[in-house]
């Protein structure tokens, strides 16, 4: 596909602005750029044209199934598109007086009420615009807390070998040091090595449950016992909410905080990459220290106040408001019984396309699963040389989005399937039909998959050239 | 209810038959019973027709001005109708990051032609693919200069407050001593920044224009800055850039910023756009995903999302930056934005605003509403006296539809775009005669 | 089959070390160029740094991996290999040519495996 500077031709563009009607300004030549920036000069047909095709080569959810495990990829409901198009919200600024705003402030107020009770915690902040950045500001509102009681010798975050690395990386930033904690056979925390770790120094441990393998870890309320009474403090990775939501809340599973993926559970679309949102919640001890501003009601009113001890701000504003607006309409949209049924759904879904492909491949556990399970093919790359990305490369040329790949670490050659709720039970056939059809080449035919996709636009990238010799920008003198 | 769930009651019993269970609730079966949830204190679902009049009712309560002469940070541009019809394709909205790079050749093309185009912009080598917003891209530039022997970083205090108040909170986490430098007046003490850049000192901060619309005397901040060996960053506005000497070009080693302006909305502050661009030899320092072409084994030129190995899902705690995401649909909007308005159409974008701002600074003067310090340069902002409360000013400019400038230290920050036009202007200054009693 | 001179020293952590008038030479084995896949990166200490025998000193990386680098010995850095900078694929092409670093002023070092002892080690992680 040729690029926009590929298509550029002196002279070419839109017709956007009037001409200025005021007189121009002469700046001091010494404040001007010296050279145009070599933007594109191309006509908004062709404009069109380019984008068109790059959309023909990318793959949304909208194109078929998606069961990239951790990332929770449900159908993007097209209204919460509509809501968060309302001019009413696209067309104020964030510095607005407060009483030209309130449909703004009821959005974080609203919102904060209902996220509140799924995660049993008593106040929210959408500071965060992703998960990784609400891990940090839920690691800070640790910080904080532990500054505030004059405690300074915690200085470790405990973190399970399984977590995502955004967990340990968060926690360096927050200015921690990391312990590793490693599984047991279950791929729970192992009692004993977490009480052989937490000590004086613990400030707090993050956690997500179910786990990165998909099972619920059934001693959890000892966990964040263990975790408390050595005077530490339990974050809750949200990214794994959708197996659980309107069932069990972090919040009663002994977690002070916790942060939710707007772009996951709360069903706002991944844009390619973002924009996300990572919302943290905690309970009331801990919400002096929450980002500045905050919401509350005055009388019949809302108005924004500084949390007394506030850690100071994660972003600028209040966060990707937007989001805020798309995943509130979702919320709103099912409700008491509708919050439940979905997480419930994730599971069976899991669950049923587990079962259609057990005994063929190797699960990593032989147990019923939550919203996700994991594959194992260290037996089938060992059997027949075929690995995790040979079947995962294969699986696009079927038109399906592979699993996620080699995460989490603790499962060798892993691949980690979450169909989701909102796919039907013949979307999943079809898929156990493709990852069966695989299996049989891989005993057949493995030389072929190693090769593999072979009916997309383009073969495997040769990455190792991209890093070493990086290309990261056109060069219009080449 | 929504639940957005395809199958019915009945599909949904065969599938549970097939698994070996009787009913939904037998799958949290592990869950302990002490902390199942009895009763979900949330409203009854709706239906899509419902829920799109509460949500409309929800942004009747809000007032979105005709006029808007408000910026300190955000905003209103004009946006290209393309912009929104691009990022609203389905494909765009709803893919996920393109880690398999076979199939997100569209998303990877076009964050390597925003890649390019912010480096056309700000006169530098590399950039990365965009993180949250520009207070959390300068927080990460601070990181990116950090070395073993130098730490501490010296800010101006004429950075916009939103961006200093991020960037000390990152920065108190990390222990990185920051050192703010009181303002002279709208401008950089240069006297005093010069003074407080030390052998430990890792970077500087300017922001130009800076938050009171000044145009800094970037020269001499790099020059101060280097003479030292501490790098330089500079905040800067990307519609400006379409006119103004770019970072690279004064010799600032790393360029961060808002591009809210470049396409987005101003969206009561979110989502928003962090851009951050280097020299080729802070290259591997830069944090979050970057795009690099390639080669497929058919030699078929593509990209594909590369240097992961500085990223967290690889370095976990040895990671310099924890960041995961990054900003995509935002970056492409941004991309759409420059590509529909070319070189010329920012120019354009950039002369106007500053054209506008210029007139009704101009205008206003002789109304009580001097410059605060009329011999500084300024781009589309500007800081005022004010012949009244300002808050009480900008209370009865509301009922001309008019959304005022900011309230400043007791003076008025006022900000001009190109969609402020001559007419726009000539209202408020007839509203400011009516107001102000003159 | 893995290449393991016999005139050199070798740690368990599959580094190669090579003693030369009280200057140590450190470089990684071909094991471990063959286990890293292709190296896209390498991250160098500065001359004149400190290393610590048992303790990281550098670190690698290819294109989905990072991996640590071991200081067999205790002393300072007097030499980098800077060709390695922009051209890590010299550690995967030829091993034992390609140094990271040299360390003077050496005051302990681990103990170090003959060719024959690593190739055990080695037999033993390919089992």
């Amino acid at each position: 596909m040729k690029l926009l500077f590929e298509r550029s031709r002196p002279g070419r563009g839109m017709d956007l602005l009037p001409p200025c009607d005021v007189p121009a300004v002469s700046f001091d030549a010494a404040l001007l750029r010296d050279s145009a920036p070599r933007l594109p000069e191309i006509a908004e047909v062709d404009l069109g044209r380019h984008y068109t095709e790059l959309a023909k080569q990318t793959h949304g959810v909208n194109d078929g199934f998606y069961p990239l495990g951790s990332c929770t990829m449900k159908y993007n409901p097209r209204v919460d598109e509509e809501t968060a198009s309302l001019p009413g919200f696209t067309q104020v600024h964030p510095l607005q007086p407060l009483d030209t705003v309130q449909g703004s402030l009821e959005v974080l107020w609203k919102s904060e009420q209902l996220l509140s009770e799924i995660t049993g915690m008593d106040a929210v902040t959408f500071q965060p615009a992703a998960g990784a950045h609400g891990e940090y500001t839920g690691l800070l509102l640790i910080r904080c807390y532990h500054q505030s009681r004059g405690d300074t010798a915690r200085t470790k975050i405990i973190v399970p070998d399984s977590a995502h690395g955004t967990n340990p990386a968060s926690a360096t930033m927050a200015g921690f040091k990391v312990v590793s904690v490693p599984s047991n056979e279950m791929g729970g925390v192992d009692l004993d090595a977490l009480r052989a770790a937490v000590g004086p120094d613990t400030a707090g441990l993050m956690l997500t449950n179910p786990n990165t393998v998909g099972l619920f870890d059934p001693n959890i309320l000892e966990i964040t016992q263990i975790v408390h009474d050595a005077g530490g403090l339990c974050y809750y990775d949200g990214a794994n909410l959708n197996a659980v939501m309107g069932h069990v809340r972090p919040g009663d599973m002994g977690f002070d905080c916790v942060h939710v993926n707007l772009h996951k559970t709360f069903a706002t679309p991944h844009g390619g990459g973002g924009p996300g949102s990572g919302p943290v919640g905690c309970k009331a001890f801990l919400a002096d220290f929450l980002p500045a501003p905050r919401v509350r009601k005055a009388g019949e009113s809302y108005e924004f106040f500084e949390p007394e001890h506030t850690m100071g701000k994660v972003r600028s504003f209040y966060g990707n408001f937007l989001v805020v607006v798309k995943a509130l309409t979702y919320i709103l949209s099912l409700g008491k019984e509708g919050i439940p049924a979905a997480s419930a759904g994730a599971v069976l879904n899991a669950n049923y396309l587990m079962k259609k492909l057990a005994g063929h491949y190797d699960m990593s556990f032989n147990t019923l699963c939550m919203h996700e399970f994991v594959m194992t093919l260290e037996k089938l790359a060992h059997d027949t040389g075929v690995t995790a990305m040979d079947v995962a490369k294969r699986l696009l040329d079927f038109g399906m989005h592979p699993p996620t790949m080699y995460f989490p670490l603790i499962v060798h050659e892993a691949l980690m399937v979450e169909p989701t709720e909102t796919e039907s039970p013949e979307t999943l056939d079809q898929a156990a039909e493709v990852f069966l059809k695989i299996l049989e080449e891989a005993k057949s035919d493995p030389e072929s998959l190693h090769h593999a996709p072979h009916d997309c636009a383009i073969g495997r990238p040769d990455e190792v050239t991209a890093a070493r010799h990086p290309v990261l920008r056109y060069d219009f003198d080449a | 209810m929504a639940s957005y769930i395809p199958y019915t009651g009945e599909e949904r019993q065969a599938m549970l038959k097939a698994v070996g269970l009787d009913s939904i609730d037998q799958l949290y079966n592990v869950v302990p019973e002490s902390v199942r949830v009895k009763d979900l204190d949330l409203p009854e679902g709706m239906s899509e027709l419902e829920v799109g009049q509460v949500m409309a009712d929800m942004a009747g309560q809000n007032r979105a001005f005709r006029s808007v002469f408000r910026g300190a940070g955000a905003y209103r541009h004009y946006i290209p109708a393309i912009v929104k019809t691009v990022t609203s394709k389905e494909e765009f909205l709803t893919a996920y990051t393109p880690y398999q790079a076979e199939i997100s050749q569209g998303v990877l093309q076009s964050i390597f032609e925003y890649q390019t185009q912010m480096c056309e912009l700000t006169g530098m080598d590399v950039s990365n693919a965009s993180v949250y917003d520009g207070a959390s891209a300068a927080a990460e530039a601070v990181f990116m200069c950090q070395e073993r022997k130098k730490s501490a970083v010296v800010f101006s205090g004429t950075v916009n407050p939103q961006v200093l108040r991020v960037v000390k909170t990152y920065c108190e986490s990390r222990q990185v001593p920051v050192t703010v430098i009181p303002p002279k007046g709208t401008a950089t003490d240069l006297e005093a920044l010069k003074a407080a850049i030390a052998d430990d000192t890792a970077a500087v901060y300017v922001q130009s224009p800076n938050y009171f619309g000044v145009i800094e005397d970037m020269d001499a901040v790099v020059a101060a800055a280097h003479d030292k060996g501490a790098k330089v960053i500079m905040g800067c506005n990307p519609i400006a850039l379409g006119l103004l000497k770019t970072p690279g070009e004064y010799g600032a080693d790393i360029a961060v910023g808002e591009g809210q302006p470049l396409g987005m909305p101003l969206a009561f502050g979110g989502p928003y756009l962090g851009f951050m661009t280097c020299k080729q030899a802070m290259m591997r320092k830069l944090p979050g995903r970057i795009v690099g072409e390639t080669t497929d084994h058919d030699g078929n030129r593509c990209y594909v999302l590369t240097l992961q190995a500085r990223e967290q899902h690889i370095r976990r705690e040895k990671a310099s930056s924890n960041i995961c995401s990054n900003q995509a649909l935002c970056a492409m909007t941004a991309s759409v934005y420059l590509a529909a308005m070319g070189p010329k159409g920012l120019r354009q974008a950039a002369e106007s605003s500053a054209a506008h701002a210029h007139y009704l600074a101009q205008q206003i003067a002789p109304l009580g509403f001097g410059l605060k310090e009329a011999d500084k340069p300024f781009f589309h902002e500007f800081l005022t006296e004010c012949p009244m409360d300002p808050e009480a000013l900008c209370k009865k400019l509301e009922a001309y539809d008019i959304l005022g400038g900011l309230p400043v230290d007791g003076g008025i920050l006022w900000c001009c775009t190109e969609c402020n036009s001559k007419a726009d202007i000539d209202r408020l200054v007839a509203a400011l005669k009516e107001v102000c009693g003159k | 089959m893995s290449v393991i001179p016999a005139e050199l020293k070798y740690t368990k952590s599959h580094e190669w070390v090579k003693e030369e008038d009280g200057v140590f030479v450190i470089g990684l084995t071909d094991y471990a160029q063959s286990a890293l896949g292709d190296l896209v990166f390498v991250n160098l200490p500065e001359e004149g740094d400190a290393v610590t025998a048992g303790e990281a000193f550098s670190d690698v990386e290819s294109v989905k991996a990072v991996s640590d680098v071991f200081s067999p010995v205790t002393g300072e850095v007097c030499a980098v290999n800077e060709e390695l900078l922009d051209n890590p694929a010299l550690i995967n092409e030829a091993p034992y040519d390609a140094w990271m670093v040299k360390v003077n002023n050496v005051s302990g070092t681990e103990e170090l495996l003959d060719a024959a002892a690593y190739e055990a080690v080695v037999a033993a992680e390919e089992a």
